[in-house]
């Protein structure tokens, strides 16, 4: 199985374009919403999607033989739909039901609705590890080589059970596993630093026998090779963990460098303002 | 009233024990995640014969359950192990989220629940388990009464799509259900006809309700009793159907009486025929250390108890 789109750089720096116009016209359609980290990461979820997993739009939950995507900190959802939604798992013009009464897009992805593209619910935050985890597991006793990605936010980390998956998966060799971080250093208090005193997850993770990778994600090349790299990292004995250095808010001047856009939508006047810089094609708009 | 005979007492853990090392010989697809706690849930068969789909997962519940509803995208069928307490409260939101929400197909067993665990004491004790997991919508709620029937519903979630919440206990008790009864999830056990009063009991309250049967049938009172195994589904047929001859209701369970089996045979009365009901179960409050006998007694959990309480609702008629 292949990647459906193979995109290059400048292909997907449109499509991340695209992306970054259809988060803001959704959050700020319902006055809520999360578009600080959703921005920070859109180039992370373009290059999975349209560049490095191998997988079919033909969506099915257990996707056999296909990479598997998890997102831990949930409420990121507005890049997660928009890239779905983008790479043909759904109609754009389903973005504009985000968040609304009867939609399958949840203010959080879940599964209840049916909504392709997404395998389990979160947003109450530190489970995707766990969950991502197990499916690699699933897929050794199935003999499937597949890989299993899973996103979270650095902010999560202070919750218990990231630390609970950090110790199982090196112990059991878990090297079908490519775990990013998010470390965009904002959460809804303040800066990382100052709310959780996270430190040093470079020397902590490698000490609880991680494979650990830094890069910055909001430059494709960088972004790309270490993906790449992280890839060639697998099936070696180890779980890979890429640190990932985003900037909340990325692409829109005035959200970026502050968690004060974690959790706000924008008002007319900053949604004209965000709009003018993210230039593409607005035909393509939803 | 009906004998129960039967030739040997066992725990409820150890019937699960035998059902899941039995579904590991006939369904590739299971797999069994375990805390720490792989003897006191009788899981070392599985171990044994199955180590490639055995997960020592350590002392690290929440992570345990997010690994199963993982397991499940790939078409396992994973059985978590761990103390009834760590198998719910400990790990709520995660249930919460990862599976029931999720729909995802983990069977999360949980032993040692209720007083039976005895002198660990009420931090070890969870007596509300049943109303924590009956409240999540998806999630089937089973509490068996024997170890025929601990074994039997072990095998037959297996075949259920979706999240389970099996609950059983450490102490032995008779074994008295037929070895080869079929299982079926949400369907009430009928163990005694009678006509004065209804005994609703699930779990380890089956045998005492059987031994309450006959105390109450050598006082002239024909008690009907009933083997509620699945508290969610309710055989709210099976309910009714009873209530119509006998007028009046004793629940029986070990749980605390809000949110356990009482209040939901309580919600089926008040929706369809308001009628006489007494609860046996524990009266809001924590347990505490003690052997197991002691403490169903200092409860009110006992043979006595429930035929105090079938006594009370038949004067209530």
């Amino acid at each position: 199985m292949e990647n459906p789109y193979n995109k290059s750089i400048d292909e997907l720096k449109q499509v991340a374009a695209q992306v970054r116009r259809d988060i803001v016209r959704m959050v700020h359609a319902v006055n809520s919403g999360h578009p600080g980290g959703s921005l920070g990461c859109t180039d992370y979820f373009v290059s999975l999607y349209f560049k490095v997993m191998n997988y079919s739009t033909d969506f099915t939950i257990e996707g056999k033989g296909e990479d598997l995507f998890f997102l831990s900190n949930g409420h990121i959802s507005p890049v997660w739909y928009s890239t779905l939604a983008r790479a043909g798992f759904f109609d754009p013009k389903e973005l504009a039901t985000f968040r609304k009464l009867n939609s399958r897009l949840q203010g959080h992805p879940a599964t209840e609705e049916g909504l392709p593209g997404i395998r389990i619910a979160s947003g109450s935050l530190g489970q995707g590890l766990s969950v991502a985890t197990g499916a690699a597991q699933a897929k050794k006793l199935n003999n499937d080589d597949s890989l299993v990605y899973v996103l979270m936010g650095d902010g999560e980390l202070e919750e218990g059970q990231i630390w609970e998956a950090a110790i199982y998966a090196p112990h059991h060799k878990i090297d079908n596993l490519i775990a990013t971080v998010d470390r965009n250093h904002q959460q809804i208090d303040g800066s990382t630093d100052e709310v959780g005193g996270l430190g040093d997850l470079h020397a902590k993770f490698e000490a609880f026998g991680w494979h650990v990778l830094e890069t910055e994600g909001n430059n494709f090349k960088q972004l790309l090779a270490t993906l790449d790299e992280a890839k060639a990292a697998t099936g070696k004995g180890k779980p890979v963990m890429i640190l990932m250095h985003t900037e909340m808010g990325f692409g829109v001047d005035f959200m970026m460098g502050s968690h004060k856009w974690h959790g706000v939508a924008p008002n007319d006047e900053q949604l004209e303002k965000a709009l003018q810089q993210l230039a593409v094609n607005e035909a393509a708009d939803y | 009233m009906k004998d129960f005979p039967y030739s040997e007492s066992k725990d409820t853990r150890s019937g699960f024990g035998a059902g899941l090392a039995e579904l590991g010989r006939n369904n590739p697809n299971v797999v069994a995640l375990c805390a720490d706690l792989t003897g006191s849930l009788k899981m070392d068969a599985f171990k044994k014969e199955f180590p490639e789909r055995f997960y020592q997962v350590g002392i690290a519940e929440a992570n345990m359950i997010g690994l199963a509803a993982g397991m499940t995208i790939g078409g396992k069928i994973p059985y978590t192990g761990t103390f009834a307490n760590f198998s719910t409260g400990r790990v709520y939101d995660q249930i919460r989220q990862s599976v029931a929400y999720s729909g995802k197909n983990v069977k999360i067993c949980a032993s040692h629940a209720g007083l039976t665990l005895g002198e660990d004491g009420a931090t070890h004790q969870i007596l509300e388990d049943l109303g924590m997991m009956k409240m999540l919508p998806h999630m089937t709620v089973i509490n068996p009464c024997d170890y025929n029937q601990t074994k039997a519903a072990t095998i037959a979630i297996a075949s259920y799509e979706g999240p389970v919440y099996l609950r059983f206990g450490r102490p032995v008790v008779p074994n008295f259900t037929p070895a080869d009864q079929k299982f079926e999830i949400g369907k009430a056990l009928m163990l005694n006809e009678g006509t004065d009063v209804s005994i609703f009991a699930t779990g380890h309250l089956v045998w005492k309700a059987i031994l309450a049967g006959h105390i109450l049938a050598e006082k002239g009172i024909s008690a009907e009793i009933i083997n509620i195994h699945t508290i969610k589904p309710l055989d709210e047929a099976a309910i009714l159907a009873s209530v119509a001859k006998t007028g009046c209701v004793v629940s029986a369970e070990e749980h605390n009486r809000l949110g356990g089996l009482g209040d939901s045979i309580a919600q089926v009365l008040v929706k369809n025929k308001p009628l006489p009901q007494e609860y046996v179960a524990v009266n809001d409050s924590f347990g505490e250390s003690g052997t197991p006998d002691e403490l169903m007694e200092k409860y009110g959990l006992n043979e006595q108890s429930i035929v105090a309480a079938a006594e009370r609702a038949i004067s209530r008629k």
